[in-house]
């Protein structure tokens, strides 16, 4: 069980299997969870109670809503379920591109494998003319309610439209969805020039290079603003930090460029050595974002988790995606302290494969996986990861990006038949 | 012979075959030539011409002094020769960590093979503190003087010493080297994942990321600035078609991030497509960085020529000699419209490497072999690269990271050997 930030003492130890379905009362009861584990937090972790207080996760809602003292086994529904059904229900951004068919797969898997939960579907794109302000107020709405999004890629035109900053950046700043968390794990079965990777690729996706500060001071001398601060810096870093110590990893990476952005990347480093000293069980380096990428390629085997500002987190969580398969394998997903966006990891709409039914629906489905995961549907998170990995260990049914000639909707049928198995 | 910018018909027809050294008064006659190469050249490219005056290459001088009506043959030596010993003048600059070992790599090789070029040395490091403005302008000088160089990686030290620009930029911005040119090339004999690779990458050298403006307008947020301008855009990629069209490439490839950096990437973009416009016969395609990353690990034979801005070019030169071998298997060379520096194509000091006499010297002596090859000593540019890759491909002596045993002296005896077995013509 993943419970991101939560202390260990917290852990619910009579968790009743309910097939899967947890009491819905739990995930409405936040204030009384979100003090005492800061309270724990806090002693654990001195002065940083601010920063902790501000990370509490979506899960602490879910889990640590009990009382410590009441074991659950002996408690009855603490109320009645807010809604007969008991389907979670979540938001769903198909975007641009093969977004749509993507969504339209992990729908066609969950209703094979029975999966309680419900989409709330909103169409936001800015290529496509269908974003105003309006929609993407809706949108917000949503997720702040749900909590939990499934989403595409929202295309974002070359051309400048009077507007700098893309509708997906303004929805991660909305949201203050600050880490992007890309899992490259190699596929079993599928074979490329690098097997066996294991990676975990934190990039802070809400400052840095992408600031859309720009302007044209002089005649055909355009200055573009990177913006590095000291608070997101360390946010990322103790996120990054506590991501490791949940999952048992053992190495933190920061990747940089502080030789030549000596202050903003300078900051950058200093904030991650900071966050560093409070964990002494995970060693902590640094690397060079050139060197990184030649020692991505050349042996990828060293690193560990990864964590760095926006524009190397980019760049890094595509070539790391080419690495294990490409944009079709890679799962990912956007945290901010309350909410959680479930996403492919190389965010790519793909717009030549659209209607052509080959895109691959592996890194949505993963994606969708963990997203089970996170709403502790443990039992269906590994029914799907489990399908999907079967499917492609097989080999028989393969889309093009991975060698076969299979199309997206034989591939998801082969995941439906083997959700059976 | 690569006659950088020139257009075909200053091209020289009879070229005395002087043993690879040629007369040196042609060295001086800049003047002549370059108006008469400009008024050609404007014929040619129409309303660029300040653009083309501009990229008068070093080899101008050295091949178009004649003018056009002499023929070269005819007449003799038009000045006595400025030094009597007829050797090349190079400025040597070996920087930090493993550059000083290259450098003596490179120096046993030319004094094993003959080779007509003697190095001013000059040992300028910032982190050695043997660095200052006087020293820097030592440097400066003798390059302007020999006009081309050799050199190590300057490092560049991680603390904020009250400078925020290094010396390595501030000797490219002085000297205007605008241009970096990185040859991606697979070596025979040594298999990596990716083989028979075949890549230039031209980055754009002196704005960009890496323009050292950066404050802390409040505590603790620090913005940099991050500057593309259009002139500087237009001639790169000028060069860079230029590059495509002289070597006879058929692609170039524009890379960028323009669906974020709207504004300035945007402007690289549109200065790109412009120039492309002139060069009809060279398809030109874009690409953003993120997916150009990922297109080289998984497929990098797709691309042909990649021009790209500072930062974007740093990162795709790594990751491409991390294709091939590494660091020290991938020669560079920078251009100025005047000079040209000839190094390693991905700059790292390797300082963990000093005297364990470890470090490849592959790098260091194939890009002195492009350095030969633009001082027109064609036959000992052939004679160094050949010795270095049938080393090589013979695959007996290899440094560490080449999977081999040997040590830095062991590899260099090697190509030393090899040259003894060139047939001579």
């Amino acid at each position: 069980m993943h419970t991101y930030g939560m202390p260990t003492a917290v852990k619910p130890r009579n968790r009743r299997r309910t097939g899967g379905l947890p009491l819905l009362h739990q995930r409405r009861r936040s204030s009384v969870a979100i003090t005492s584990s800061v309270t724990m937090a806090a002693a654990l972790r001195g002065s940083l109670v601010t920063l902790v207080k501000g990370l509490s996760g979506p899960r602490w809602q879910q889990l640590a809503s009990r009382p410590l003292s009441v074991s659950a086994a002996l408690c009855g529904p603490e109320a009645p379920p807010a809604r007969a059904d008991a389907t979670f229900k979540v938001t769903m951004v198909p975007g641009d591109g093969v977004g749509p068919e993507l969504m339209t797969a992990v729908k066609e898997v969950f209703k094979a494998g029975d999966v309680p939960v419900e989409f709330e579907e909103f169409h936001l794109s800015e290529v496509q003319n269908m974003a105003s302000d309006e929609k993407l107020e809706q949108v917000l709405t949503s997720m702040k309610t749900n909590k939990v999004a499934m989403k595409g890629k929202i295309h974002t035109p070359m051309e400048f439209k009077g507007e700098l900053a893309s509708y997906e950046m303004r929805l991660r700043r909305k949201l203050d969805l600050f880490a992007n968390v890309v899992h490259v794990n190699s596929l079993p079965g599928y074979s490329t020039r690098h097997n066996n990777l294991d990676l975990v690729i934190i990039r802070e996706q809400t400052e840095g290079e992408y600031s859309s500060l720009e302007h044209e001071s002089v005649t055909g001398v355009i200055e573009c603003l990177k913006i590095i601060t000291r608070d997101k810096s360390r946010r990322i870093a103790k996120f990054a930090f506590d991501y490791a110590t949940k999952k048992g990893r053992s190495k933190v990476t920061a990747v940089h460029k502080a030789n030549i952005m000596k202050l903003g990347d300078g900051l950058f480093l200093q904030s991650c050595a900071e966050i560093a000293q409070l964990y002494p069980k995970i060693k902590y380096e640094t690397i060079i974002i050139d060197n990184c990428c030649m020692q991505l390629v050349q042996n990828p085997y060293q690193f560990d988790v990864l964590v760095m500002p926006n524009l190397y987190g980019n760049i890094i969580d595509n070539l790391a995606a080419g690495l294990v398969g490409g944009a079709g394998v890679v799962p990912g997903e956007s945290y901010s302290a309350e909410y959680a966006v479930f996403e492919t990891g190389a965010r790519h709409p793909f717009a030549q494969a659209v209607g052509r039914n080959i895109a691959n629906p592996t890194a949505m489905l993963l994606s969708a996986a963990n997203m089970l995961r996170h709403l502790n549907l443990e039992y269906h998170s590994q029914m799907v990861s489990d399908a999907v990995k079967r499917v492609i260990k097989q080999g028989k049914v393969r889309t093009g990006d991975l060698g076969g000639y299979a199309t997206s909707d034989e591939f998801t049928r082969a995941v439906i038949a083997n959700l059976a198995v």
